[in-house]
């Protein structure tokens, strides 16, 4: 029966929704038990947050000054020393879960399986090849299985739980050659988070400028959206990185997605496919976004946004 | 200083690819190859790195079968000083990748080793974590900007919540996000310069490596479909369609 380990993650107050997500996912492993680890300095709060995750059978708080930032090269030593003890260690396929579980796989001596997107069984996956233009169904070689799982394959469990919540030492010597400097953040934590949101409003190259995203945020708040962006928008430094939605950006599987002058390079459409419903308003009839939107409507977006401000009024 | 830079080969950002009918694979038959487009990035930023005058020797390194030289070739006509081909028909899984460079980073003892975060064929981005766990070095993934200072360098990466800046001491490895730099074109007496330009090759067995356990690939599918939708032709006729569906 497997045994599965959760690594968190989080900002050291809140828990990020990944988490619960790959909950989802490691329910479909059979397991015998599924444990949460929560690394951080001071990491009560987002343990109890991960104790009231449903099938969760008991958090585990590693408590350490320098466990203040998720810097793979300080977490994965603690983690192999968990590691034995599971037949399974899992992370969410952000860049936290992509920086981090390969460091532990290597030393582990086991590939890792990226991306799952679905568990056949317990060492049988699904997971995207070539910007997800393919599947490929990989079964995992003897010993502990490591992987990240595709946040937007699975939804996140329900919050019902209340397991235990038990602290950990873990005695191993942690490097010191890698010191976190400094996190910028875009600033819109009043806004909600792009891969959580049920509504997503996106801009790409058509937008023209940083002023002009203006109307893309605009739109957004009146519908309690997250903003993302295409790589386009984000090379020409119209909005930060931390926005953009693609292959090897946010990969995100909102209710509703709006994109506005984005024309739908296939890197990008990889990070839009599992939306509910996907609107496009573009004004070339011919961009390839209008292939998979469910909705598509051929126009200026300068002069659609205020149509549909004032539709929504 | 030397920089060890992974170059690989894959079918061409711009290639639809095609899943075979009977599920064994992607169609790579006649199909155009290139570098991967996050390898030219890190090949540019190690060149930028020794043009500073901060490594005095790029070392281009790729891992496959025979046209891979190719590749190598576009690295050498780029400026790097000379190439390493590690040549394998086999199929090889990111674990055994670190290992190979493992054992040429043992030999060749560069400051930093800088990949491309992921391969756009298999989208493992396992390759540069699994190597710096192996030399038990700093890892500086997903890199939209590098400095270095003597036996050291900031590094800043591109993560979910922004842009987190690492300080890292050298040896180290560094793999590379799209926004680094912008790889420059190669010119026509460059490519002639680069034919010139050594390649040393080994196979797996010569480095002494032991294959990692390998993931077995079952099939290859091509991915569920999007329904085709509807073209609306205003603005509240899509008002009209959101508000049914009850997202708006």
């Amino acid at each position: 029966m497997a045994k599965v380990l959760i690594i968190a993650e989080h900002d050291g107050k809140k828990l990020n929704g990944s988490t619960a997500r790959v909950m989802t996912c490691a329910q479909g492993l059979s397991a015998e038990s599924v444990e949460i680890a929560v690394f951080a300095a001071e990491g009560a709060a987002v343990a109890e947050q991960a104790a009231a995750i449903s099938g969760v059978t008991k958090v585990l708080l590693i408590e350490n000054p320098a466990n203040e930032h998720a810097t793979a090269a300080i977490l994965a030593p603690q983690i192999e020393a968990l590691a034995s003890e599971y037949s399974h260690v899992l992370a969410p396929s952000t860049t936290f879960g992509k920086d981090l579980t390969p460091r532990i796989a290597a030393h582990l001596a086991v590939p890792q399986i990226s991306d799952i997107m679905r568990v056949e069984s317990p060492r049988i996956f699904d997971r995207p090849i070539y910007a997800g233009n393919a599947v490929i169904t990989v079964e995992a070689p003897e010993g502990i299985v490591v992987g990240t799982v595709r946040t937007a394959s699975f939804s996140e469990a329900e919050k019902t739980g209340s397991a235990t919540i038990e602290k950990r030492e873990i005695n191993v010597e942690l490097p010191s050659h890698t010191r976190f400097v400094k996190l910028e953040t875009s600033g819109s934590a009043d806004r909600p988070d792009l891969q959580a949101a049920a509504k997503v409003v996106s801009g790409g190259r058509g937008v023209g400028s940083t002023e002009n995203f203006k109307v893309i945020y605009d739109l957004a708040d009146k519908l309690g959206a997250a903003v993302g962006a295409s790589r386009a928008a984000v090379d020409a430094g119209f909005i930060p990185n931390d926005h953009q939605v693609g292959q090897t950006g946010k990969i995100i599987a909102p209710e509703l997605y709006m994109s506005f002058g984005i024309s739908g390079a296939i890197q990008h459409l990889a990070g839009i496919k599992d939306a509910g419903t996907i609107v496009a308003i573009n004004k070339d009839p011919d961009a390839p976004i209008f292939e998979i939107a469910d909705f598509g409507l051929v126009g200026d977006l300068f002069e659609i946004i205020p149509e549909l401000e004032k539709a929504l009024a | 200083m030397k920089i060890l830079v992974g170059v690989k080969r894959v079918v061409d950002f711009n290639v639809r690819i095609q899943v075979k009918a009977d599920g064994s694979g992607v169609a790579t038959e006649g199909v155009k190859m290139s570098m991967n487009p996050f390898d030219e990035i890190a090949v540019e930023e190690a060149l930028r790195l020794k043009e500073a005058g901060k490594a005095e020797e790029v070392i281009a390194i790729t891992i496959g079968p025979k046209a891979s030289q190719e590749q190598l070739r576009t690295a050498l006509a780029m400026g790097a000083d000379r190439a390493i081909h590690v040549e394998t028909d086999e199929d090889v899984q990111p674990l055994t990748a670190a290992r190979i460079l493992k054992a040429i980073t043992d030999k060749e003892e560069p400051k930093i080793v800088m990949l491309g975060k992921q391969a756009i064929d298999d989208d493992n981005n396992q390759t540069a974590q699994m190597l710096a766990a192996l030399a038990n070095w700093p890892q500086a993934t997903f890199a939209s900007k590098i400095d270095v200072d003597g036996d050291s360098a900031n590094v800043t990466r591109e993560i979910d919540a922004g842009l987190e800046t690492l300080s890292i001491d050298l040896p180290a490895v560094i793999s590379t996000d799209l926004r680094l730099n912008e790889p420059r074109y190669v010119k026509l007496p460059d490519i002639m310069k680069a034919k010139r330009k050594p390649i040393e090759t080994f196979t797996i067995a010569e480095l002494g490596i032991e294959p990692a356990a390998a993931v077995k690939v079952l099939k290859t599918s091509a991915p569920a479909a999007r329904q085709a939708g509807i073209k609306v032709a205003s603005v509240d006729e899509l008002v009209a369609a959101l508000k049914e569906k009850g997202l708006i």
